[in-house]
């Protein structure tokens, strides 16, 4: 069914993403990219690859932000956006399949891909951007968290989390249960002032960004080091003086 | 957004043809039987038909399209595709007792306009409801898109050429329809909200804006993507005044003065004919610049 589930456990799985250590650096991406197109549901195509004008789905992508606060120089904040998994998630109530759908028992927002009829309504409805069409298969495509290794007893327990998390070089990403206070994300993102993406769009999203952590910025203008005058001694000193003198 | 040619026919065409329906539903004066009645049936049916099989083609899965009826509660979509066919099955039997004997069944009529109405209504709201693209997101939407459906629909009714035995004169009820449509258009071109007027802009689809000023540096990938093409279309905006310009002329001014001339020279089926046809043409317009000029949340992060 395409309404939000009313009865829950309580249990909202979802990442925590740290834009201050984010080095940009892509590996979630193709991580994801990677897992998801051998695992839950369709592959994840592309279409002219090795061309002059590829496309293809993906469920993970990276943006790159300059942000310039009024009295201090710009800086760089590398941006991965995925599905959130909201509460109140618009992407499954404009499903007129029921193909759309949040699971009651941990809050993963799913696409059941036989029933999809590729209509794109869902990802007019998404604020963030989080789900596209998959060019071959027709069906929508979107981050699954994914649920076919988070649960998977026959991978070891390091794998049993998210392909993104897994790979994260910088740790910048965290895989846990935004749902309970107590968990290492719940507090993660309570010490670390934990935000929404467009919290006006009334999707209460689970996954939050930490913030990138205050700069600390020098009073002193930093100076370019002074050309050394030329002062060489012994034979190099003559040779020199000789030269000029010509 | 991206104006899909497909979804651009569905709403123009079936919104004419379920405001034309709605139009034969509530009494309007038609053929009595035979020839006539199946013309009008045929282009109202056929009108409301086409669209709906049209907005199939941009369907991932077209073959599933039936699984679209099942979440009435929850989906507009699904609403529209209901009512929908819910219309079209009462149409039918309508047309039948119509066409072969000389019966338009008056609560069976009434019952079908309602359902007409609330198709228009649920195309509507499937835009409407979208808080994603602030220009939709108003109690406007659905006001012109239903004036739009039943304005088409008296055009249409008039083409027949029954006028005389309406209660009120149908170029002057025309005349008050297009006007209203087009007023409630025009009001809701003036109060066009954007992201910006929503609060919305890099800052807080980023959370950074707290920071400092926040703007796009590197995007994800160097190509295009599904969200690019579909929700961060801009070409549309370029010419935007000029095709606003075209649509009210078409589907405003054109009517408007055919109507005028039928207040003043009578009323004629060939007028009226080229009233509706000027009227679809300029629907196609504005429904192209409805989706054209739409910004998506999207295109903040792009």
């Amino acid at each position: 069914m395409t309404s939000l589930p009313t009865e829950t456990t309580g249990k909202k799985l979802g990442l925590v993403i740290d834009l201050d250590t984010c080095v940009g650096c892509h590996a979630c991406v193709v991580n994801c990219k990677e897992w998801n197109t051998g695992g839950y549901g369709a592959p994840l195509s592309d279409l002219d690859a090795y061309g002059a004008e590829p496309v293809g789905s993906w469920l993970n992508r990276i943006h790159t932000f300059e942000v310039t606060p009024e009295d201090a120089p710009a800086s760089i904040v590398h941006f991965p956006k995925s599905c959130l998994h909201c509460d109140d998630a618009p992407c499954v109530t404009v499903c007129p399949t029921g193909a759309s759908y949040k699971r009651a028992e941990d809050g993963i927002v799913l696409v059941d891909e036989d029933m999809c009829i590729g209509c794109g309504l869902c990802a007019w409805s998404c604020p963030y951007g989080a789900r596209e069409m998959d060019p071959v298969e027709n069906v929508m495509k979107k981050c699954t968290l994914c649920v076919d290794r988070i649960y998977n007893d026959n991978l070891p327990q390091e794998d049993q989390i998210p392909a993104c998390v897994r790979t994260c070089p910088a740790e910048a990403r965290h895989f846990g249960d935004l749902g309970d206070p107590e968990s290492d994300i719940s507090k993660l993102v309570a010490e670390r002032g934990g935000m929404d993406l467009m919290p006006e769009m009334g999707t209460k999203p689970v996954n939050k960004y930490l913030p990138p952590r205050p700069k600390t910025h020098s009073t002193v203008e930093p100076e370019a080091p002074k050309a050394k005058a030329l002062d060489a001694k012994g034979f190099l000193g003559w040779l020199d003086k000789t030269l000029e003198a010509l | 957004m991206h104006p899909a040619i497909s979804v651009i026919f569905f709403t123009v065409t079936s919104g004419a043809g379920f405001g034309f329906l709605a139009l034969i539903g509530l009494g309007v004066p038609m053929p009595e039987s035979g020839v006539g009645a199946f013309f009008a049936s045929l282009i109202a049916g056929g009108l409301a038909v086409a669209g709906l099989i049209s907005s199939t083609f941009h369907l991932g899965h077209p073959e599933r399209a039936w699984r679209a009826f099942s979440q009435w509660r929850s989906s507009w979509l699904s609403r529209e595709g209901v009512c929908a066919v819910f219309t079209l099955v009462l149409f039918a039997f309508y047309a039948l007792n119509w066409v072969f004997f000389d019966n338009r069944i008056g609560w069976l009529g009434l019952i079908m306009a309602i359902g007409a109405l609330a198709t228009v209504f649920t195309t509507a709201m499937i835009y409407t409801q979208m808080k994603t693209v602030p220009v939709w997101n108003n109690v406007l939407t659905p006001v012109c898109y239903m004036l739009f459906a039943l304005t088409c629909g008296i055009l249409l009714a008039g083409s027949f050429g029954y006028w005389e035995a309406a209660v009120v004169s149908l170029p002057f009820f025309a005349l008050v329809s297009i006007v209203a449509a087009w007023g409630a258009k025009l009001m809701w071109w003036q109060s066009g909200e954007t992201l910006s007027s929503r609060g919305s802009d890099a800052g807080t689809a980023t959370g950074l804006g707290s920071i400092g000023k926040v703007k796009l540096l590197e995007k994800p990938h160097s190509g295009e993507n599904y969200l690019t093409k579909e929700m961060v279309h801009q070409v549309g905006r370029k010419h935007a005044s000029k095709l606003r310009m075209i649509a009210l002329l078409l589907g405003a001014g054109l009517p408007i003065v055919v109507c005028l001339i039928m207040l003043i020279a009578g009323a004629n089926g060939f007028l009226f004919a080229v009233a509706a046809l000027a009227m679809i043409a300029g629907l196609f317009v504005e429904r192209w610049l409805f989706f054209a000029e739409a910004e998506h949340a999207v295109s903040l992060y792009y």
